[in-house]
């Protein structure tokens, strides 16, 4: 992910800043919408990350920087707009980043020390 | 074109060209079709007529056994120039006009070296000869029809190509136009069928006697099996396929295959890309397709161990062990001071970035990933065969030292220059590097594995448990995973230990959408005959394009485990129109199950070919349907 001056004034203004937004979306309907709008062909479908796409969860950045970024990015990844991607299904698929569990301990999965 | 002189006996040529015919004529106009068809008592009329009594016998009956011709087929020396090159199998679909040479190499040859497949798809005979080499390191032979066939096998031929795998092909092709048969097979010949793929093979023919032929064939298979390998196309006329060989005349001869040595890098050159690889203070080692045999692997190993340097295995073959700890990512080329590139592809690409933004009066952003004084080295056979037509030679890079050879023919030589170069004050500073490395290396596979631990229990399955789960089935077999076609799906390389040259076999080369399926098929067909289990990370796209491949790993008890990515769209494309128009376009052809049609194909559950009990092992992998 390529973080322009804008984009990290983003990230420091949602540091301080509280996301009305981001608390009104629904983690349920965001699951279905990050499915629909293909984010998690970049970002997998917990927002692990790939070859393609950042990390993006658990843990995301603040709502701010992240519908910014979405809205405005000018790297790899388009920028989405209302028209594609309206703000209530951005509020929602925030939502269920928000709800992305913490990773496991891989040293707990067999599978990943073998 | 010659062909035989008119013999009033019917020989078994004939038949087949007479069945040919029969089958033509079912193809005629309606009208026709309607005089030979019972008169009908409805005036509604049906969706389908009844066969005419020819169709039905040349559908239905067995043909008779009927005299050969004197002396040697033509058709049958020709087999006897192939088996001359030990060539295994022959994938095709078969077609009317190399139907003299097919039926020679059922009943003369025995159907044994070579071996005929039948393919539904020409593009599948051709991308299963392509995935046959990459593990058995021998070329296959296919045949198709001249125009339409050929057609059809354009795309994986073209694949081969950019992949720098040999596949002999052989297009039959009716030449005389005074004697060919009016109908289809005129419309399906052509002056010269070469043409179609002349750009992207490395030579063709089109042999006008026997004599030619044997030259010919042994020249094409020399020439596709000289690095950098490639595709070459035999245009073969039907007349020649069917005229007899006389006893009165001088009998041709089959010349004997002596392969070529590859190319190697100019001595000078060798010993300069030496001298500035022993003084860097942090050179990288970038490979694409250098690795063309497991011993190419074992090189590249002896030279990043001598330099203690990092080896950025970019997967156009197995080059380097994953569990190597002077494995790199792609970033390493960021701090390098001389970089060596071993066969790539792109160049430009490993040492630039492209951001397609639409910036840039919309042409996207470029910008370098290396230092403005790094040294770059590169050992290419490729530079030895670029055409002009298609652009698979990515964009222009200037290079300080560039060798048109074959890296690995060259790296021998290039490990004894290294050798040599490096002085005594320098090996300290080259241990350190080794240690340093050893560190990164241990930090990038604990990325990788938190990376993975993310939505370890999420559903459906993460790609990343995916690999994991499928590995743990096969971890104890001799495996080989023929396919993981996406370049975004980088699990495999970054969790698992490939350690053999056949346990990755690199993508299709011209990113050709269709590859994976039949490809896999074809090098399932070579690891069978080595005993090994083949696994593929099947995408859903490439296997609609020609899942009659499926059918053809059951027809030939070809075993694989075909685990289903399936990313239901195509989303590369809805990204694209993301940033372009104000609406989503992109397609999303299948919301339903890979398996439920996959198994009529006569594929077992799962996408799993059905034959092979090694296979059936992993029925309990978990699947992403």
């Amino acid at each position: 992910m390529n973080l322009n001056l804008r984009t990290l004034a983003a990230i420091v203004a949602g540091l301080v800043l509280t996301s009305s937004v981001a608390a009104a979306g629904s983690a349920e309907k965001g699951k279905a919408a990050y499915v629909r709008h293909g984010c998690w062909q970049c970002h997998g479908f917990d927002g692990q990350g790939s070859v393609a796409g950042s990390k993006i969860a658990p843990n995301p950045m603040p709502f701010e920087a992240f519908s910014d970024f979405v809205r405005t990015t000018s790297g790899a990844m388009p920028p989405y707009q209302k028209a594609i991607l309206s703000d209530d299904d951005l509020a929602d698929i925030y939502a269920y980043l928000q709800s992305v569990p913490k990773a496991r301990d891989p040293k707990t999965i067999p599978l990943l020390n073998p | 074109m010659a062909r035989a002189d008119a013999d009033p006996k019917i020989d078994r040529r004939k038949f087949l060209a007479g069945v040919a015919a029969g089958a033509a004529s079912a193809m005629a106009p309606p009208a026709a079709r309607a005089a030979e068809a019972p008169a009908q008592t409805t005036p509604r009329a049906p969706s389908a007529l009844p066969p005419s009594a020819k169709t039905v016998e040349a559908e239905t009956k067995t043909p008779r056994e009927l005299a050969r011709v004197p002396g040697i087929a033509g058709s049958d020396f020709m087999v006897d120039v192939i088996k001359t090159l030990d060539i295994k199998y022959v994938p095709a679909n078969c077609a009317s006009s190399y139907r003299a040479l097919h039926e020679s190499l059922i009943d003369y040859g025995g159907n044994r070296m070579p071996e005929f497949l039948t393919c539904m798809h020409e593009e599948s005979a051709v991308a299963m000869a392509h995935g046959y080499f990459k593990v058995a390191g021998k070329p296959l032979l296919t045949l198709c029809h001249g125009t339409v066939g050929l057609q059809h096998a354009t795309m994986a031929i073209y694949n081969a190509w950019c992949d720098r795998v040999p596949v002999i092909v052989i297009g039959g092709n009716e030449l005389d136009a005074a004697h060919r048969p009016p109908g289809v097979p005129t419309i399906h010949s052509a002056q010269d069928i070469n043409a179609l793929v002349r750009d992207f093979t490395k030579w063709d023919d089109t042999p006008v006697s026997l004599q030619h032929f044997a030259q010919s064939f042994v020249r094409a298979y020399k020439i596709a099996m000289t690095p950098p390998y490639g595709p070459v196309m035999i245009s073969l006329d039907t007349g020649l396929q069917q005229e007899p060989m006389r006893d009165d005349g001088e009998k041709p001869y089959i010349p004997r295959y002596v392969p070529t040595s590859p190319p190697q890098g100019d001595s000078g050159a060798v010993k300069e890309a030496a001298r500035l690889l022993a003084n860097a203070q942090n050179p990288v080692i970038v490979a694409d397709r250098a690795a063309r045999t497991p011993n190419g692997v074992t090189l590249l190993v002896q030279l990043a161990e001598l330099l203690q340097a990092r080896v950025i295995d970019q997967g156009g073959r197995m080059n380097f062990p994953t569990t190597h700890y002077l494995t790199a990512p792609a970033s390493a080329v960021s701090n390098a001071d001389v970089i060596i590139g071993l066969e790539l592809s792109d160049f430009w690409g490993t040492v630039n970035s492209f951001t397609d933004n639409g910036e840039n009066r919309g042409i996207g952003q470029n910008s370098t990933r290396i230092n403005p004084d790094t040294r770059l080295i590169s050992i290419c056979a490729v530079d030895l065969n670029t055409k002009a037509n298609y652009q698979d030679f990515q964009r222009f890079q200037v290079i300080d030292v560039q060798m048109a050879a074959d890296a690995q023919a060259t790296l021998p030589a290039l490990i004894e220059a290294v050798r040599s170069a490096i002085r005594n004050d320098r090996k300290s500073a080259i241990a350190a590097r080794g240690e340093s490395a050893k560190k990164a290396y241990a930090e990038m596979r604990s990325r990788a594995r938190q990376a993975a631990a993310v939505g370890w229990d999420a559903s459906p399955i993460s790609t990343a448990r995916m690999v994991m789960e499928t590995f743990g089935q096969i971890k104890d077999l001799d495996w080989s995973l023929v396919a993981a076609e996406s370049p975004r799906f980088n699990w495999p390389h970054r969790l698992l230990p490939i350690e053999k040259h056949h346990q990755w076999l690199g993508r299709a080369g011209g990113y050709g959408v269709g590859y994976a399926a039949p490809a896999s098929v074809g090098a399932a067909l070579a690891n069978r005959d080595l005993g090994r289990i083949s696994v593929c990370f099947q995408p859903d796209g490439d296997l609609m394009y020609a899942p009659g491949v499926l059918w053809t790993a059951a027809r030939h008890k070809i075993p694989l485990l075909a685990v289903m990515h399936n990313n239901r769209g195509y989303h590369r494309h809805r990204l694209s129109q993301a940033r372009r128009v104000d609406g989503l376009v992109g397609e999303r052809p299948d919301q339903g199950s890979v398996r439920a049609w996959s198994r009529p194909q006569g594929s077992s559950r799962d996408g799993e070919s059905g034959a092979a009990s090694a296979a059936r092992r992993v029925d309990a992998t978990a699947v992403m349907p």
